[in-house]
């Protein structure tokens, strides 16, 4: 192991992240499972639990790796329009081809063609603002965001247009639902997945030299535009999997990075990745299990993990995190 | 100053040109001469939909275009908004909250707690822009739309367990196609506030000037600038309770008055008034036209129209929009 790669003073704190993770992810398994069914709820559970895991790294590995591009902390990739692009395409596909057509298409061939459309969106828009404008990282995200203002609007649009039948088509679509996982998408979002872990681990230094600024980075001799474009298209990857898997969230990825940077301060990129998506596995998998398997409740652990992760973002502005 | 006001009466010739076309389009059969003949059911129609329906309009676009101008001067920026600063939210949940506790209160109550919410929620936003840091002008609407979501995830977990969720609708998207005689009579109050704007236009622009110079010239600046938050906050909860949510309208509006001429305000608000009500006219006309006999609603159509004009705003600025 290189000198640089966990120093020892972390090595306890991840591994009892590491723990916690496991214990939530055997309490998902364990908990609530009627007598006899054992065999069925196994099964039923493995994709289930694979995709949250998904989820949570896709959420906490893109979140991390905004914070660290945009040197904001108080900033999430979701509110960058990538879900409104996402649904736009949902809505617009009905709207063009009509629900059944729709429904028809190869869903891992229709969710490749979307996760290659949000990664020329990000790049797109990066490359487009850095080239003919200024480099205001602040005006980047801005603009992000009005367009998602205007892609929702759209598909707003859109929706009112079409027939209610093929509306419902859309409709599952719009909410996030982490207990009706999309499971036909589960192996090809693996495949992306596995695909940005050799990116995320292998730049782990580049991202650290980046998080020092524009002008020290390149003075460092980092290839700025290079490893910023790399960033913004594993960032669109990222969230098109999240967001094809459970659909839109908005302030998960604050709320456990913010949680991993409080437990493990002043950790390396590579550190803290492994330590995010860990807690993002403990928080989503351990609050699925509690939620879904005690208390029984089915949708509302989305909507408890983002208003949460609001208030984190709230707490966070009134203490002065933005100056 | 001749030309100007040859402007301005054209301006006003649009207007009452667009309210005409207003009152004469719609789902129902009439016609303005079988009113003029004194047929009763074509004179109802009027009197009990489309007159209302126009003035409505006409009264959300000049509050809406006028509670923008004086936010933005309160802030000092240029990006600011009811909706980009957590008002139009706060004022949505308070409606909610009303609902659920209040659920047979007159409108004017419900308006009165939603009022009490967006002025919170104002207040809140003013105390976290103090805490940003001064010289990163584009930072404060992207605080300020994350805010609005955070309040937002809130107001979804509440109607969650409220079992509301359909009443979030209600104020997501504004509409003018419920507004019925007796039930839009509450939006005079913001052509009251409006013109309470107007009456305080000097103090507010000295206010735009900063805390030092306006105190220096004598202003009572607490005072002032809590009568521009009372003003900004009501309208937006008036227009929230009553019509819905209109987005980037008092954005858009006074960026393009005060391209046209600088930051006084007295010059501004009348322009800033007529330009509001003409594009609000003209999209609720749109709306109604497109996909006849059925409505689009006009927060869509706005949406759309509204987050383009944004976009060239922020992308086609040149130094001017900043400050």
């Amino acid at each position: 192991m290189r000198s640089d790669s966990i120093a020892p003073r972390f090595g306890l704190r991840l591994g009892l992240l590491g723990g916690a993770a496991l214990i939530a992810v055997a309490l998902f398994f364990v908990l609530g499972v009627p007598a006899g069914a054992w065999a069925f709820a196994l099964k039923f559970r493995v994709g289930k639990v694979v995709a949250l895991i998904l989820v949570a790294f896709a959420i906490s590995a893109s979140t991390q790796l905004f914070h660290v591009t945009t040197r904001n902390q108080i900033l999430t990739p979701a509110i960058m329009g990538f879900d409104a692009l996402y649904l736009m395409i949902q809505t617009g596909l009905v709207y063009s081809i009509g629900g059944m057509a729709t429904l028809s298409i190869d869903p891992v061939a229709k969710f490749s063609a979307e996760v290659v459309a949000m990664m020329v969106f990000s790049t797109g828009l990066f490359l487009w603002l850095f080239t003919a404008k200024s480099r205001d990282l602040h005006l980047l995200v801005l603009v992000g965001i009005i367009f998602g203002a205007l892609f929702r609007s759209l598909s707003n649009f859109a929706a009112r247009m079409i027939d209610p039948n093929d509306f419902v088509v859309v409709q599952g679509e719009m909410f996030a639902r982490f207990n009706a996982v999309n499971l036909d998408l589960l192996w090809i979002s693996i495949l992306l997945c596995a695909g940005t872990v050799p990116i995320l681990w292998g730049m782990r230094h580049q991202f650290d030299v980046l998080s020092l600024g524009r002008e020290t980075a390149i003075n460092l001799g980092l290839r700025y535009k290079r490893v910023m474009l790399i960033s913004f298209a594993t960032i669109g990857l990222l969230v098109s999997v999240s967001t094809a898997l459970v659909g839109p969230i908005t302030f998960f990825g604050l709320l456990v990075t913010h949680l991993a940077y409080r437990f493990l301060p002043g950790a390396r990129f590579g550190v803290t990745l492994i330590a995010t998506t860990l807690v993002a596995i403990v928080t989503l998998v351990g609050g699925q299990a509690i939620f879904e398997h005690v208390l029984g409740f089915k949708g509302t652990l989305s909507v408890v993990i983002d208003m949460l992760g609001g208030l984190v973002f709230l707490t966070l502005l009134l203490k002065g995190a933005a100056k | 100053m001749k030309s100007l006001s040859l402007h301005m009466l054209l301006a006003l010739a649009a207007i009452v040109a667009m309210a005409m076309l207003s009152l004469t389009i719609g789902a129902a059969d009439m016609s303005i001469s079988a009113v003029w003949r004194g047929q009763g059911d074509d004179t109802l129609i009027l009197m009990a939909s489309r007159v209302p329906r126009t003035l409505a309009i006409i009264l959300t676009g000049i509050s809406m275009a006028i509670s923008g101008l004086i936010f933005q001067m309160l802030t000092r920026n240029k990006f600011v908004e009811p909706a980009t600063a957590g008002t139009t939210e706060s004022a949505g949940l308070g409606l909610l909250v009303a609902v659920f506790f209040l659920p047979s209160a007159p409108l004017i109550v419900k308006m009165t707690v939603a009022a009490v919410f967006a002025i919170a929620g104002t207040v809140l936003f003013l105390r976290i822009l103090d805490r940003l840091p001064v010289h990163e002008p584009l930072l404060v609407p992207l605080v300020g739309l994350m805010l609005g979501g955070v309040i937002g995830a809130v107001g979804t977990f509440f109607a969650y367990q409220a079992d509301l969720l359909q009443y979030l609708g209600i104020w997501t998207t504004g509409e003018f196609s419920g507004v019925l005689r007796g039930r839009y009579e509450i939006l005079w109050i913001t052509g009251i506030l409006a013109a309470l704007g107007y009456v305080f236009a000097d103090r507010f622009s000295i206010m735009g000037m900063g805390k030092d110079v306006s105190v220096t010239l004598g202003l009572n600046y607490r005072g002032v600038m809590w009568v521009g938050l009372l003003i900004v906050s009501i309208i937006s909860a008036v227009v929230v309770v009553t019509v819905g949510t209109i987005p980037f309208l008092g954005l858009i509006v006074p960026n393009i008055v005060s391209r046209m001429m600088g930051d006084n305000l007295r010059a501004a608000v009348p322009w800033a008034a007529s330009l509001g009500a003409g594009l609000l006219l003209l999209c609720d006309i749109l709306g109604r036209v497109v996909r006849a006999p059925y409505e689009i609603p006009i927060g869509t159509i706005f949406g759309v129209i509204g987050s383009a004009v944004f976009l060239y705003l922020l992308l086609g600025r040149q130094s001017h929009a900043i400050r």
